[in-house]
């Protein structure tokens, strides 16, 4: 037997009204992380859209602070079972980021500070479903939990809201970012199970 | 070169010897990797681990480039190893 348990696929919890099949409720705000934590300067911070033809669109930290802001209340579900109900941020609508920027692309994948990636396609980024966020709980968005910046998607499992976010590159075709390559699904809606690949 | 703890991994390699285990018929930790990244190479129990995390994510001690994950699913278990350009497994006996 390994160190970690067989899968997350399992027993299944007693209903709540928010909770997506196979979760259980925690009130803290457990850390999961896929390597060492990045600690980026706000001066050397920078967030960049590249389209499927290459061209650039870019914020440092004093541009992006100046862009307008939502405050959002959410339920995020995490692949490992656990969901928070009820999480406030505030962050930039990605339909704000988006708006001026000429493409076709169906898909992105998103990049973080460290290397993590993450496929998540184009019409999940728009309609007031996503966000960059940078306070959590009305503070500073801390490392840990992916400070400066980090994508907020939370329709789909947490893994696709990306820590230390820098960036998303729009792309025609989908294709697998960190966790998709291992096995993980490449959509990830928590309201269908949708945690390994074949879910 | 970076050391477990340092930098929030909390586990060696020798973290994956039961996973691995049912995967290949030898103790993988005991074999010899290639970091893709940098071509490092040393003894899978001394890469660096996450396991909180979903998955159990392996990197280099060198150059932290990740070398291996193992994602189980309840039925299956996924093994990436693109971060490896080789492992080298000593042949009992010899």
């Amino acid at each position: 037997m390994g160190i970690i348990s067989r899968g997350f696929g399992g027993r299944r919890r007693e209903s709540v009204p928010g909770l997506p099949p196979g979760q259980y409720l925690t009130h803290d705000f457990p850390v999961l992380s896929a390597g060492p934590t990045p600690r980026i300067p706000l001066d050397r911070w920078r967030f960049t859209l590249t389209t499927e033809t290459g061209d650039k669109t870019s914020w440092n930290w004093t541009e992006f602070q100046a862009l307008p802001a939502e405050d959002v209340t959410v339920d995020i579900h995490c692949v490992t079972k656990w969901s928070k109900l009820g999480t406030t941020w505030r962050g930039v609508s990605l339909d704000t980021l988006l708006a001026d920027v000429e493409s076709e692309a169906e898909y992105t994948m998103v990049h973080s500070f460290g290397g993590y990636t993450t496929n998540v396609p184009m019409e999940d980024l728009l309609d007031g479903k996503a966000w960059v966020a940078y306070k959590f709980d009305g503070e500073d968005l801390e490392p840990e939990h992916g400070g400066p910046a980090r994508l907020l998607i939370p329709h789909l499992y947490f893994w696709k809201s990306a820590k230390w976010v820098n960036g998303v590159q729009l792309m025609p075709q989908d294709e697998p970012g960190f966790w998709e390559a291992a096995g993980y699904h490449m959509y990830g809606d928590p309201w269908r199970e949708q945690r390994y690949q074949g879910d | 070169m970076t050391q477990p703890g340092e930098t929030g991994a909390a586990l060696d390699g020798n973290a994956m010897a039961g996973d691995l285990r049912e995967i290949f018929a030898v103790d993988v930790t005991a074999a010899r990797y290639m970091c893709a990244g940098c071509t490092h190479t040393d003894a899978v129990a001394t890469l660096m681990v996450w396991a909180h995390s979903p998955g159990l994510v392996a990197r280099c001690p060198h150059c932290s480039d990740v070398v291996l994950r193992v994602v189980r699913a309840p039925d299956k278990v996924y093994l990436d190893l693109r971060g490896s350009v080789r492992l080298e497994v000593p042949l009992e006996g010899s």
